[in-house]
């Protein structure tokens, strides 16, 4: 607190410099948005007929997707385990999984060719297409993120009723969303199932669906865990940390049954001349397995790093990034080595990506500052992530702890 | 039914062009010398090692596009064609990513934009004609017919010419087989045809896990509202437990009498 007061100029520096951020992201991503829908994909971004998707699905949806996986995870910890020292973490969960889940959908509409049929798969089945599953799901589960934060905003304004009501159906509806979660997540996997002579050896596996549910467990706990810290700073809303030890263990198992299953590929797809090229793409492997998941894996099983607040930070970024790569390599890098053609987003690819997550950051902090998503009594000492010197959206400090106090 | 299909024989083809032209006069596309498959031109004739190779959607008999699309905009007709239904699409592009041969071209530069490739003439097929490509192809290198006459006409040139001919059919069991088939003086790669496509059916990849979810949903549920109610339970009997305790310890008195009562 005093820190903060001893240095005001310093701080309305920074605030002014990310609000500037924040409206050239969305100045450039707006623009991008005019000509994407006036012009066509083609005007828009880098995609090509040899290379029909690109940033939007490998990040956008393939990453955006399992990003928001901590919903799930621990709803189901909560409600389905009873695990209840996950309590706390549950709120901003579910929040970040909601709007992840909304973003997933805005970004849709903007790769979609024809976004104003988007809800086509209602009426019109295929039920041969995983694409087909992965819409319904994504479709219901938003529908069930969304309930499962409706108690948020009427504890907010003390609507008793509904909340009475959401209150006895929770438990199945959590059920459902942890059906129709592990079903798409896995699926996203298995749309790579059908490709087997298009995808890099390396990243092919008939076990795709086990592969992507896996890191997504695995991730979930891992993007709470760095939301955990941001908030920190920014909300001064603290998470304790042995809960985030608790998740940060979840992840190393995840991670664990994950590296066995590459490691099976390995054998029994007789890959070992791919894993020992070191090409771009035998490279982009070992960094994603070492740092993806040998480094976290060893990180959140030793005590000293799974209990220091640093440790955690970081093997949760190495999770992260692990885990973008990943989806990168298998949507991007392995097309790009059959086609033989390059991409790489173009500018407006990026910044409507950039103007999606900045919706998502600005959605994230109005909820913070209205709504009771954090445990009241969990206020922060201190600036818990001093040594993390990140995002900090558009905002003043002081505003958010007279507010939420 | 009996399929149709089109072999497309590359020994005979004298690289014309009149495919292409018949082709774009049918779907209203502009005549380019640009040879290659695009949203503006669903049949080309390629060059490959000095080899004319007509090209075209394959027509595959499980076709990987049709199995794919989340809202069957693109079918398996009964005739043999595979066709499109713009008014279905809704342009997740999943066709394209996912045809083993990239037929699938895109209308990138269009706000309204449709997937674009050969329907076989569909139209002509169902009122007795050929497909405007074989029509007007003068050096019998595109035949139209079932697939089992086509199949009977293709063992034909192979014994009438065998010096000619790499004596097997590409398309008999190529992604599980397709309408298209061909013929070629060659081995099929050096005409750049695709080698590595497995035998069956590309859909079975998929099929196989897409049929275990209604099982899934069924015991995941079961399994998820026993572990709940497992816990739910133990849950109950803690908190009594707690609180059976925490009376006991702060009223010790009452238990002795309960005890007394007993006795």
């Amino acid at each position: 607190m005093t820190s903060l007061l001893k240095t005001p100029l310093g701080k309305i520096h920074r605030m002014t410099f990310w609000t500037a951020v924040f409206w050239i992201i969305m100045a450039l991503g707006l623009t991008a948005t005019v000509i994407r829908f006036t012009q066509g994909l083609g005007a828009a971004t880098n995609l090509s007929d040899k290379f029909p998707w690109g940033f939007w699905i490998g990040f956008d949806v393939l990453c955006g997707v399992g990003l928001a996986a901590g919903g799930f995870v621990v709803a189901a910890a909560v409600y389905i385990f009873h695990l209840d020292y996950y309590k706390p973490i549950l709120r901003p969960a579910v929040l970040t999984a909601f709007l992840g889940y909304v973003l997933v959908v805005v970004a849709l509409l903007f790769d979609l060719g024809r976004p104003w049929q988007i809800w086509h798969p209602l009426i019109m089945w295929n039920p041969h297409s995983v694409m087909f599953e992965v819409a319904w799901c994504v479709m219901f589960y938003t529908t069930v993120l969304a309930l499962e934060f409706s108690p948020i905003v009427f504890e907010r304004f003390k609507l008793e009723k509904p909340q009475k009501i959401l209150h006895a159906i929770i438990v199945p509806l959590v059920i459902l969303g942890v059906i129709l979660s592990s079903l798409h997540q896995s699926s996203l996997g298995s749309l790579y199932l059908i490709v087997p002579e298009k995808v890099y050896p390396l990243w092919y596996s008939s076990n795709l669906p086990y592969l992507f549910f896996l890191t997504a467990i695995a991730v979930g706990p891992a993007m709470v865990t760095i939301e955990s810290f941001l908030s920190s700073r920014t909300f001064r809303r603290e998470i304790e940390l042995p809960i985030l030890s608790k998740l940060g263990k979840v992840t190393a198992v995840a991670l664990s049954v994950y590296l066995v299953l590459k490691i099976e590929d390995v054998v029994n797809d007789h890959l070992w001349s791919y894993v020992f090229t070191f090409n771009l793409e035998g490279l982009l492997y070992w960094a994603e397995i070492i740092l993806g998941a040998v480094v976290p894996i060893i990180l959140l099983s030793y005590k000293k790093t799974n209990r220091s607040k640093k440790g955690l930070f970081y093997s949760a970024l190495f999770v992260v990034l692990g885990f973008i790569l990943n989806r990168m390599n298998l949507s991007v890098t392995s097309i790009e080595h059959y086609t033989g053609a390059h991409y790489f987003p173009s500018w407006m690819e990026i910044s409507i990506t950039l103007m999606i997550v900045a919706l998502g950051f600005a959605g994230f902090r109005l909820a913070v500052k209205y709504l009771p998503v954090f445990p009241k009594e969990k206020e922060a000492n201190e600036p818990l992530s001093k040594t993390f010197d990140v995002v900090e959206f558009i905002g003043d400090k002081h505003e958010h702890t007279t507010v939420l106090n | 039914m009996q399929h149709y299909g089109i072999l497309i024989d590359t020994t005979l083809c004298i690289g014309c062009y009149a495919c292409e032209e018949a082709c774009a006069d049918r779907w209203g596309f502009p005549k380019t010398d640009v040879h290659e498959l695009s949203s503006t031109k669903n049949t080309t004739v390629l060059t490959v090692n000095d080899a004319y190779v007509p090209r075209m959607c394959m027509h595959c008999d499980v076709p990987t596009c049709a199995s794919v699309c989340p809202v069957g905009a693109l079918e398996k007709t009964d005739e043999g064609p595979v066709t499109y239904d713009v008014s279905k699409c809704i342009g997740c592009r999943y066709c394209m990513q996912a045809c083993p041969f990239d037929v699938p071209k895109y209308q990138w530069n269009s706000a309204n934009p449709k997937v674009s490739k050969c329907d076989m003439c569909h139209d002509r097929i169902v009122a007795g004609k050929k497909p405007a490509c074989v029509e007007a192809c003068p050096a019998e290198a595109r035949v139209f017919g079932t697939l089992e006459e086509l199949k009977q006409i293709a063992e034909k040139r192979f014994a009438e010419n065998p010096a000619n001919y790499f004596p097997q059919i590409y398309g008999i069991k190529e992604a599980g087989g397709t309408s298209i088939l061909y013929l070629a003086s060659k081995p099929f790669a050096e005409i750049g045809l695709k080698g590595n496509l497995p035998d069956h059916p590309l859909p079975s990849l998929t099929w196989a896990v897409m049929s275990k979810i209604p099982n899934y949903v069924f015991w995941g549920g079961t399994l998820l509202g026993g572990i709940y109610w497992i816990t739910n339970r133990r849950k109950e009997v803690r908190d009594l437990e707690a609180k059976l305790e925490q009376m006991e310890n702060t009223n010790p008195s009452r238990r002795i009498s309960n005890h007394e009562q007993e006795n």
